[in-house]
């Protein structure tokens, strides 16, 4: 029970605060003072009081498709591995349907984004559908490798194992580190990917998506992003941290992890410009190229008597 | 040269020396003469006694000169129009024609440049422009503006896309129409500082180049002679603000590229120069330095010696800053083959400044058609030769340089004596016409004063370097992502007002 509602609480609340410590990040670098970490909280809560206004041209897939996009990744964040050595719903396969989760988010907004008829919001749609369509194999891939060395199927399970094998499977878990971070900026849209100060529609991506949403609507959406920040770190962190952990030792690991996770972020941010839109795939390949290296690896691992 | 009046940069004329032709005939002739290499700086008509009289006025970028000629012609006159063989001319015909009614024909893009009073058919509206369209599967166009995200000014963008493609952009200004060259043509105390604030609002972010325009044709007309010191103050002022600006542009185009450490640091940089002409003027952006017959504030030792200590520091930092910026691999494969105008494009469109000079066009009025300090002191173009965004970051890089070089120049050899100027009540002679340019932070800024038989100003005429370069801009998308639209956009970093008037 304890362990459950530490989980939640990390999962509700880590979100916001983890774009807090980003911006922070940033602003610090650039020398400026930057705003409270707790600065998200409150545009969220001001979002949450304000009512929202739907264009005419509207259907209610619009006004649906910021909650049917919480709910998808909210339950996917169910599904991930946080403090205490478990997620909250595990099962074998789960993976497939942590996937399809968020990738049923997704889909939501890019459908409500057709719906405005906007021609930026198409642009965007179309990016979008693009490159998480391009996350989505690799991220199979890498969780097969995973699954191959733990033998079982659900995230819980599968993630800690490329830890626990040692020897040459540590090369494995770097290239894993490095995919689940760089599945972070695609899904977190964030630089090199995506640009969330740009105020410039035409190169947006998911900052033009939500451009027609507004009030609760646009919290609920700003709050889904930033829950994603938080499962893709949880992602990275069940990957580098032991599983078997007392549970307050574990809450704590994750959240530094976590924090880091944002550190990183905010620092390629800051050093990095971004990527030209016909790069990007590149970029997301790197995550696909990744994930074939590392079930090669496991595989000759396995199978091949390489150590 | 046969059929022109022979004249220079800041110098006044009587306008019966001008030669007259008919209208077919100066059309001719200039298409003639720009193929011969010179260029149309500015082509605009003056409605007096009924009648229209248009003036052409060509440049010789080599020998420092410049050829007037004019033509008598009524409203509604047709012509063969001259943007067919010179395309850079197309801004011109269209203002003749929106104003006055003159048809160029066979003109390719015949429509309004400003919008939509002090026009000769008020029917032409928004709803009714003729924009190019395209047509077949995976096209679409996008619609941007007129009012956009962020505070910028309002412009309308066309966009013909394949897919992310630009295939073609057209833009449409004129939605910051004042009638800025009427004010500056309602009678009034030629030299009066009231006029100077006027010439600095024609575009606010290029108010000493305008100011400048402005003082260098009242005085050609006035036969007010800056003294030399006066000419020292007002070249530091023109560089200052080269400086300021260039650096700002150097920021937001690392913002484009998201890029926060350049964004940061040029950003810093700009308020420090823009705080040193605050500390000389009174003004960040240089309002109210410069007035006709010299300047406003002098620079004494203490503030000679401020600047050239701030602007030192200034270029320090950005030494610094511009070495990480120009050789980090993420920033470069944003600029580079970004946006490209070849160099003959860049002719042929008549690109000016720093857009023209990044695309190999050594065009620089203050090589070219030197005044002030700069007669004195050759300055020598920075070109690039790449037309790309690169070039256009780069080449804004070396200018600063550049700049802080002449400021030092001028501010460590201050001649003695007065600077400041009291405002003359003189009033101008009649029938005259004087023609001023100014290369500003932007590009060449033209300004041409006609004056009536009563020595009042019957055409104020104001050429931003605007005008010229939008259609740059337009050219640079073309095959570029539609997603690096606003970076090509912040390599150019054109005026809406400047344009718009």
């Amino acid at each position: 029970m304890l362990n459950l509602a530490v989980n939640l609480l990390i999962l509700f609340g880590a979100p916001l605060l983890l774009v807090g410590v980003i911006n922070r990040t940033k602003a610090l670098w650039a020398g400026r003072r930057g705003a409270p970490l707790v600065q998200p909280f409150h545009d969220c809560f001001r979002l949450l009081r304000k009512g929202a206004v739907i264009s005419d041209t509207t259907t209610p897939v619009f006004r649906l498709a910021p909650s049917v996009n919480l709910a998808a990744v909210l339950l996917a964040g169910l599904m991930v591995p946080l403090a205490g050595g478990g997620a909250v719903i595990s099962f074998e396969g789960d993976f497939v349907l942590f996937a399809y989760l968020m990738a049923m988010g997704k889909f939501a907004r890019v459908l409500a984004a057709m719906d405005t008829g906007s021609s930026f919001e198409g642009m965007g749609a179309s990016r979008e559908a693009l490159f998480s369509g391009l996350v989505e194999p690799a991220f199979f891939l890498l969780m097969a490798g995973c699954m191959a060395i733990a033998g079982q199927t659900s995230l819980a399970d599968a993630l800690p194992a490329l830890q626990r094998s040692g020897g040459l499977l540590q090369v494995a878990l770097v290239l894993g580190v490095i995919s689940f971070f760089t599945m972070l900026l695609v899904e977190g849209c964030r630089v090199p990917v995506d640009d969330p100060n740009t105020h410039l529609e035409l190169t947006m991506i998911h900052e033009v998506m939500v451009l027609d949403h507004s009030g609760p609507d646009l919290a609920f959406l700003q709050y889904a992003a930033a829950l994603k920040l938080v499962i893709v770190g949880a992602l990275i962190a069940a990957l580098v941290l032991p599983s078997a952990a007392p549970l307050g030792v574990s809450a704590a690991l994750l959240l530094l992890v976590l924090a880091a996770v944002a550190v990183a972020t905010g620092l390629v941010e800051s050093v990095t410009a971004r990527l030209r839109m016909t790069h990007v795939s590149q970029f997301v390949f790197l995550m696909t190229s990744n994930g074939l290296i590392v079930l090669a690896v496991v595989l000759l691992f396995k199978f091949g008597g390489l150590r | 040269m046969k059929g022109w009046l022979a004249t220079r940069n800041n110098r006044s004329e009587a306008r019966a020396d001008a030669p007259a032709w008919t209208l077919p005939d100066l059309a001719a002739e200039i298409v003639r003469r720009c193929q011969e290499g010179l260029r149309l700086a500015a082509m605009f008509g003056v409605p007096e006694g009924g009648r229209l009289i248009v003036y052409a006025i060509l440049a010789d970028d080599t020998a420092a000169r410049l050829w007037i000629a004019a033509a008598a012609a009524a409203t509604g006159a047709a012509y063969p129009a001259i943007t067919r063989e010179v395309p850079a001319a197309h801004v011109f015909e269209r203002e003749l024609w929106e104003e006055h009614g003159l048809i160029p024909e066979g003109h390719p893009w015949l429509k309004p440049v400003r919008y939509p009073h002090d026009r000769a058919d008020r029917t032409q509206t928004m709803a009714g422009y003729p924009f190019f369209a395209m047509a077949g599967e995976e096209v679409h166009e996008v619609a941007v503006g007129p009012v956009h995200a962020g505070v910028i000014e309002p412009g309308h963008f066309r966009f013909q896309c394949a897919g992310e493609d630009v295939h073609h952009l057209e833009i449409q200004l004129g939605y910051q129409h004042r009638g800025v060259e009427r004010l500056l043509e309602r009678d009034a105390v030629p030299a009066h500082p009231f006029r100077n604030r006027l010439a600095e609002s024609i575009a606010g972010d290029t108010a000493v180049g305008h100011n400048l325009a402005y003082c260098g044709a009242m005085e050609a007309l006035l036969g007010l002679e800056p003294t030399p010191r006066a000419r020292s103050v007002r070249d530091v002022a023109l560089e200052m603000e080269r400086m300021a600006v260039h650096m700002g542009d150097l920021a937001a185009i690392a913002n484009d590229v998201a890029y926060l450490t350049g964004n940061a640091v040029f950003g810093a940089l700009r308020t420090r120069v823009i705080n040193s002409s605050l500390a000389a003027c009174g003004s960040r952006f240089g309002r109210g330095w410069i007035q006709t017959g010299g300047v406003r504030s002098d620079v004494d030792d203490a503030l000679r010696s401020l600047i050239l200590k701030n602007l030192g520091d200034v270029w320090s930092e950005a030494e610094g800053m511009a070495e990480k910026f120009f050789s980090s691999a993420s920033v470069l494969s944003r600029l580079e083959k970004t946006g490209i105008v070849d160099q003959a494009s860049a002719e042929s469109v008549g690109l000016v400044g720093m857009a023209a000079r990044a695309s190999g066009v050594p065009r620089d009025v203050r090589a070219d058609h030197p005044w002030g300090g700069y007669a004195d002191v050759p300055l020598r173009p920075v070109t690039q030769d790449s037309g790309d965004v690169l070039a256009r970051a780069f080449i804004r890089y070396l200018e600063i340089r550049q700049s802080l070089e002449v400021i030092r120049q001028r501010l460590e050899d201050l001649p003695d004596g007065a600077a400041r100027s009291t405002s003359t009540h003189a009033t101008l002679p009649p029938d005259r016409l004087a023609v001023s340019l100014v290369e500003g932070w932007r590009g060449e800024i033209l300004h041409v004063v006609v004056t009536g038989g009563d020595g009042r100003v019957i055409r104020y005429r104001v050429k931003d370097p605007s005008v010229h370069n939008w259609f740059g801009l337009a050219l640079a998308v073309r095959h570029n992502g539609i997603s690096d639209f606003p970076l090509c956009n912040k390599s150019f970093n054109l005026s809406y007002c400047g344009h718009d008037l």
